[in-house]
């Protein structure tokens, strides 16, 4: 019975259990990065100590908190340049940026833009659950059209952002859309991600039965959970247009984006070996 | 072997739900915290699967799979 769970040693367990509701999708997303990181570390192609996560603010900023492994939480919105910051001066990190879609998409959305433009050397993990949901439920740019919140009491009739058409816009190295309904996929996902040199974007969309399923039927985890999975397609090789997603129409889960351009780091130091060799 | 760490339960149902062989359910007993955590109401029909133990959100159930 003194045995604990595969994924302790990489955990801060006296922090357990999480502060997230029963049923969140967040600790899914933990498990599977997690699981990825220990691919990664055991084949010897990462080491441990240059791993580091980043976080924001939010529920799944505070993923931050759990794994014991270097990490940081900032600024809400800032999870991306405070570990571009770190990523440039010490090369040798692993940066991986934790955030959800209001950390991400709304406040930090001018930071990913150029983060995604610039293709920089960082996974950036944004977990969608189409809602703010450690706020108490508000409007968020993800809320498909149509769906009930706190502050949309008759619909949302707005238009949803679609991340993934962005980040494939912009340039990102590898872009690709999860979730919590398939974590053995999502596993894959981050593995591959961990490897790729410049921006590596993964969207996991995730369940929020307390806030986001309350407000349009699903308050049970297993239901919401259930309702997410009718709702997605696994694709092996989507074109950027599939990945546009309402609520009626569903959601394209697959590898969007896999290339290898030079990374923020690559142009860089090209650069300055340019510059300063030159001897000016 | 499907153990369940009953203190980090959350009684979220999730791994009642995926479970292709209906190994697991929510007992009546509470834990700490007062959740009425899952149990392995029916161990021998466990396949090794481990949909339980990549979907459960805290961390509380793992599936060892004996050799041989």
């Amino acid at each position: 019975m003194a045995v604990g769970h595969p994924l302790d040693p990489y955990l801060r367990v006296d922090r357990i259990p999480t502060m997230w509701c029963p049923g969140c999708g967040l600790g899914v997303v933990l498990g599977t990065l997690l699981r990825a990181v220990d691919r990664r570390i055991r084949e010897g192609q990462l080491k441990r100590e240059n791993v580091a996560f980043v976080g924001g603010i939010g529920c799944t900023a505070r993923m931050s908190l759990y794994p014991l492994f270097d990490s940081a939480h900032v600024a809400h919105g800032r999870a991306i340049p405070f570990a571009l910051g770190v990523k440039i001066v010490k090369p040798e990190m692993k940066m991986i940026v934790v955030g959800g879609d209001g950390d991400i998409a709304a406040i930090g959305g001018n930071h990913v833009l150029h983060a995604l433009r610039r293709n920089a050397d960082l996974l950036v993990v944004m977990v969608n659950n189409m809602v703010y949901g450690m706020t108490g439920g508000q409007l968020a740019p993800t809320t498909p059209r149509g769906l009930y919140t706190t502050t949309t009491p008759y619909g949302n009739p707005e238009k949803e952002i679609n991340m993934v058409r962005l980040a494939a816009a912009l340039g990102a190295n590898y872009v690709a859309r999860g979730s919590t309904t398939h974590p053995q996929l999502l596993e894959q996902m981050f593995y591959k991600a961990l490897a790729k040199r410049g921006m590596a974007f993964v969207e996991v969309l995730s369940t929020c039965p307390e806030i986001f399923g309350r407000h349009i039927g699903f308050r049970n985890p297993a239901d919401l959970y259930l309702e997410l999975r009718k709702r997605v397609v696994v694709k092996a090789r989507p074109s950027v247009e599939e990945s546009d997603y309402s609520w009626e129409k569903g959601f394209v889960l697959g590898e969007y984006v896999d290339r290898d351009e030079p990374g923020y780091i690559d142009v860089y130091s090209e650069y300055l070996s340019r510059v300063l060799g030159s001897g000016g | 072997m499907i153990s369940v760490l009953t203190e980090r339960c959350k009684e979220c149902g999730i791994c009642v739900t995926v479970c292709p062989t209906k190994v697991l359910e929510i007992g009546s007993a509470r834990n700490r915290r007062g959740y009425r955590h899952a149990v392995p109401a029916r161990p021998e029909k466990c396949i090794g699967c481990r949909l339980c133990e990549y979907n459960c959100p805290d961390f509380a159930i793992f599936v060892e799979v004996s050799a041989g």
